[in-house]
């Protein structure tokens, strides 16, 4: 096997063994970058000569015994939403286009002590809003199995990546399905963890209360190590919890007997593409199979999550893009005469569509007059979704659902209609409403040979769980050994 | 109708900056007065991605303001964010309180105009960030942002509309002002606007139920301006009732300067401030032990202190509320106090002379630029007969400019008093040999002529004779 094609614990054998050098497996993803990065785009920054030239010294430094560990010079992407002190972090926004942050964001210093390396920042929809990387204001991002196809979003840098074997593995952040649906589209492994268990210090914020840090990676084990290596408590961020350290590869036991699966009926319903619900009918009869008892429930506030999701997130996000004002830092407009043109201008000139629809939805139901049939509706409904999560995990240990309710669409179907793309994320939203984790892990193809996705809900700080559910399966299905992206035009 | 047909209504906003070291949601310094845009960080400062910490010392000192004025604890309080643009607003919204403030339902009692005890209700007190400063046309063009004060910590006090006069209104200043320092949380310096107020005004017939429509004047940061904008604006809006008019509900700007209010915004721009939890904050919840523990560390207020001094140390009513005015007043007098002993000379000399000299000076007791232990030594050189009170205040008149060791002052300035029994004799001589005419009108039954006799030598000795021995040696040598 190629070094691309490898995990990073298939790299982490190899590289133990000496087998190969730090050097030459980044030097393979360089070497991959520059082959594949004009058929995929899937960076906004690439860093390759940078990464090499790290690698070289990290090696030396292996050598003289001066860095120990496991993922020294193990390279990785990371999604253009976090700060990275001397590199651009532009969100892919016109807005951001020449931000330097002065810091790095958590997950990345963790990442740095480790000393992995950075291979670039990846594309995204701007500000992580979209479904399909389409409104980044600088690339269309494409699907690795099928160019003419989106990677799905707002994390497609990330899971295209990931997919074309330009990255080992990648960062990505999960607001309504950013991580998960992408993973999907892209068939490979994207984390959704739990609301506080990862560090939100120095993500870009796009909706405070369900943004989460998660990793993409070819395969559960590279899930598990990569959240094992950004998970804990963060003084810096105080909706991070105070949780004991786990090893989470430790979950991955590669046995669900016994293990209780819910299926929530609601996500099998109207609107989701028959070849995606008859997958998940055989993962449902693989498990049935691994000793697993499987049962259908109703999860009847479900209908409501994506309104609820619209309005909360729309509403934060109005409210955390409006330090983007044209004043310390970011796009400021030529075209001004006044305080009021500056900040009209800018932002007129510096958001993109899809951003601009958002705020405005978002300063709407936040407005006098609205709140309380808008924002405060929504978190009471809210706090019923929750509610109705607590209940169903009562019964069951997981929870398994499409990721999303079709395969990759081709590029430019959605765009234009921003509803339709929203009901992109109707079987991710309602796990960010209530704060939970989920994994899409890939369950096959379609007649078309794209990937697709299945979804594993677990309660609060449960990954365990689902990893080890998402494990078994995988060991059993063995996807990336009978599917492989095909660059198709 | 006349003027007297109408009272004034006044609610008070106050905003207190909080003394504590570091800023409400980073951990830059607050101290006033650096360079500009030298206290900052990327959290302050709005970069992306970063995210507040609340400082818990705000939350101690924001509940020991509210336990001094008598409010009650809030449990259970959040923050909320405040949104709208403004260049000194980094992030565009101010982490505020909206709907569940930290403390409620308090009072600061003080006096109506008849003298009579009055409660002024608090509504509540809540903790925000300041925000920063522009500086305009320091360089002729454009302004500057310095971003310092942006997430200095304040409380904002609000009052119910239960102040009937601009005296009053003084009076609850003030008290908030001497509470504050007392408790120490906040220094309350009006000229650097660690303390300012939002003055809401308006005037209805007396007897009338329905308060009348109000106005208001934001960031006013000294007791005259307040009181004088009171006063301006009531009459004003009694002029625009009684010819006919309406008031209109607006925010008006006090000229100090003229001496007057005008609009501040167009009403174009009524603000909906979209206040919503902040998500990147957790619920604040205080449990009964902590409140307790506060409770127990407050320092001793003022009312107390003033009865204190009633029955410790014999002082009249009035001189022990005045002296309590102030915690700096009350610290220099029991400061002082303890060194010197002398609690009566030391409140004189607080309440006449050294007050005297501020009002002069128009400084606030903070400003008094000399410590009590510097005033104990110049009491205990009266005590002492090393100087006269003629000298002293001079001495005082010099701590307030240049303050050191009062006996460093007296030997540099040459002011020791003269009670050497020779040289007070020569003096002595020398005045009756030039004032034969006074000699004779004293020995004549004329009793006042020793005080002349008196003056021309401490003249002569420019008021350094020790004046009971020149009283004794006159009189001895007057043959009386």
């Amino acid at each position: 096997m190629e070094i691309i094609d490898l995990t990073v614990h298939e790299l982490q054998e190899k590289l133990k063994s000496k087998e190969i050098t730090v050097e030459e497996v980044t030097k393979a993803y360089a070497d991959r970058i520059k082959e594949k990065e004009g058929d995929v785009q899937a960076f906004v920054t690439t860093l390759e000569d940078e990464a090499v030239e790290q690698a070289k010294s990290i090696q030396k430094d292996i050598e003289d015994g001066k860095i120990t560990g496991d993922f020294a010079g193990i390279p990785i992407g990371i999604k253009d939403n976090m700060c990275t002190k001397g590199v651009k972090t532009t969100c892919s926004s016109k807005m951001l286009e020449n931000f330097v942050a002065p810091y790095d964001a958590t997950v990345v210093e963790k990442l740095n002590d480790e000393h992995l390396i950075d291979l670039g920042k990846l594309n995204m929809d701007e500000f992580a809003m979209g479904a399909s990387t389409e409104y980044s204001a600088f690339k269309k991002t494409r699907n690795p199995w099928n160019l003419n196809t989106v990677p799905g979003g707002s994390s497609g840098g990330s899971a295209a990546a990931v997919a074309a074997g330009m990255v080992p593995w990648a960062l990505g952040s999960d607001t309504g399905g950013s991580i998960r649906q992408p993973a999907s589209f892209c068939g490979v492994v994207g984390l959704k963890p739990t609301y506080g268990l990862v560090s939100r210090f120095g993500l870009v914020a796009f909706a405070s209360s369900l943004d989460q840090i998660g990793p993409i990676t070819k395969d559960v084990t590279d899930s598990a190590m990569l959240l094992n290596l950004i998970a804990g408590h963060d003084e810096k961020d105080t909706t991070s919890e105070n949780i004991p350290k786990k090893d989470y590869t430790k979950a991955l036991k590669g046995d669900v007997k016994g293990l209780k699966i819910g299926i929530p009926k609601q996500y099998y319903g109207e609107g989701i593409n028959e070849e995606v619900k008859a997958k998940l009918q055989e993962a449902i009869e693989t498990y049935k199979k691994l000793g697993a008892t499987v049962e259908e429930f109703s999860l009847d506030i479900a209908d409501y999550a994506l309104a609820t999701y619209y309005i909360i997130a729309c509403a934060e996000a109005s409210s955390n893009l409006g330090r983007f004002d044209g004043i310390r830092y970011g796009y400021r407009t030529k075209n001004y005469e006044s305080l009021k043109d500056i900040y009209k201008n800018s932002r007129s000139e510096g958001f993109g569509p899809e951003v601009k629809r958002r705020i405005i939805l978002g300063t709407y139901v936040l407005s006098s007059g609205y709140y309380d049939a808008y924002y405060k509706k929504a978190q009471q409904v809210r706090t019923l979704v929750k509610k109705e999560f607590d209940e169903a995990f009562k019964k069951y240990d997981v929870l398994l659902t499409p990721t999303s309710p079709t395969v990759a669409f081709e590029v430019g179907t959605k765009s234009s209609n921003p509803l339709e793309m929203y009901l992109a994320d109707i079987c991710t939203v309602p796990v960010n409403i209530a704060g939970l984790p989920g994994i899409s892990v890939p369950c096959g193809v379609n007649s078309k040979g794209m990937p697709i996705g299945m979804q594993l809900i677990g309660n609060r700080f449960e990954e365990e769980k689902i990893l080890n559910a998402a494990y078994t399966f995988e060991q059993e299905i063995k996807f990336r050994e009978n599917y492989k992206p095909e660059f198709k035009k | 109708m006349s003027k007297e047909d109408y009272e004034v209504v006044i609610g008070l906003e106050v905003h207190a900056e909080l003394s504590t070291k570091t800023k409400i949601f980073c951990s830059c310094p607050t101290t006033f007065g650096a360079e500009p845009n030298t206290h900052i960080c990327p959290i302050c400062t709005a970069m992306p991605g970063t995210l507040p910490v609340l400082n818990e010392k705000v939350v101690e000192y924001a509940v020991k303001a509210g336990l001094a004025t008598n409010c009650e604890i809030s449990k259970d309080s959040k923050n909320d964010r405040k949104n709208y643009f403004y260049p000194d607003l980094p992030k565009a919204y101010q982490i505020s309180q909206f709907d569940k403030p930290l403390c409620e339902h308090g009072y600061i009692e003080i006096e109506d105009d008849d003298g009579n005890k009055k409660k002024v209700r608090l509504l509540r007190i809540h903790i925000e960030e300041d925000a920063g400063k522009l500086n305009h046309n320091e360089f002729g063009v454009g302004s500057l942002v310095d971003l310092n004060r942006a997430g200095v910590p304040l409380i904002e006090m609000v009052s119910e509309p239960d102040i009937r006069s601009s005296r009053e209104a003084e009076q609850y200043l003030r008290k908030i002002k001497s509470i504050l320092e007392y408790i120490e949380v906040s220094d309350c310096k009006m000229q650097e606007g660690s303390l300012r107020a939002d003055v809401n005004v308006s005037v209805r017939k007396k007897g009338e139920e329905k308060f009348g429509t109000r106005t208001e004047m934001k960031n006013m940061n000294s007791f005259r301006a307040i009181v004088r904008a009171i006063e301006y604006e009531k009459d004003r809006q009694i002029e625009v009732l009684e010819e006919g008019g309406k008031i209109e509900q607006e925010t008006l700007r006090w000229d100090d300067i003229n001496g007057r209010t005008s609009s501040m915004r167009d009403k174009e721009d009524a603000q909906d401030y979209r206040y919503f939890p902040d998500p990147d904050l957790v619920a604040i919840r205080l449990s009964d032990e902590y409140v307790e523990n506060i409770r127990k560390s407050l320092p001793e207020l003022p009312e107390s202190r003033r009865d204190r001094y009633i029955k410790e140390y014999n002082l009249s009513e009035k001189d022990a509320k005045l002296l309590t005015s102030s915690k700096y007043l009350s610290n220099l007098f029991e400061g002082a106090l303890e060194i010197c002993g002398n609690a009566k000379a030391v409140a004189n000399w607080i309440l006449s002379d050294i007050s005297r000299i501020l009002n002069e000076k128009e400084l606030e007791p903070e400003n008094i630029p000399f410590t009590a232990e510097q005033l104990a030594k110049m009491i205990q050189l009266i005590d002492k007969g090393t100087i006269s009170s003629a000298i002293a205040k001079k001495v005082l008149t010099e701590l307030f400019e240049n303050p050191k060791d009062p006996e460093e002052i007296i030997k540099e300035k040459g002011w020791i008093q003269i009670s050497d029994e020779g040289a007070i004799k020569e003096v002595v001589m020398k005045v009756l040999e030039n004032n034969p005419q006074s000699v004779a009108d004293f020995k004549g039954g004329k009793d006042k002529a020793l005080g002349f006799l008196v003056g021309q030598a401490m003249k002569e000795t420019k008021g350094k004779a020790n004046p009971q021995m020149l009283n004794k040696m006159f009189l001895e040598e007057l043959g009386n």
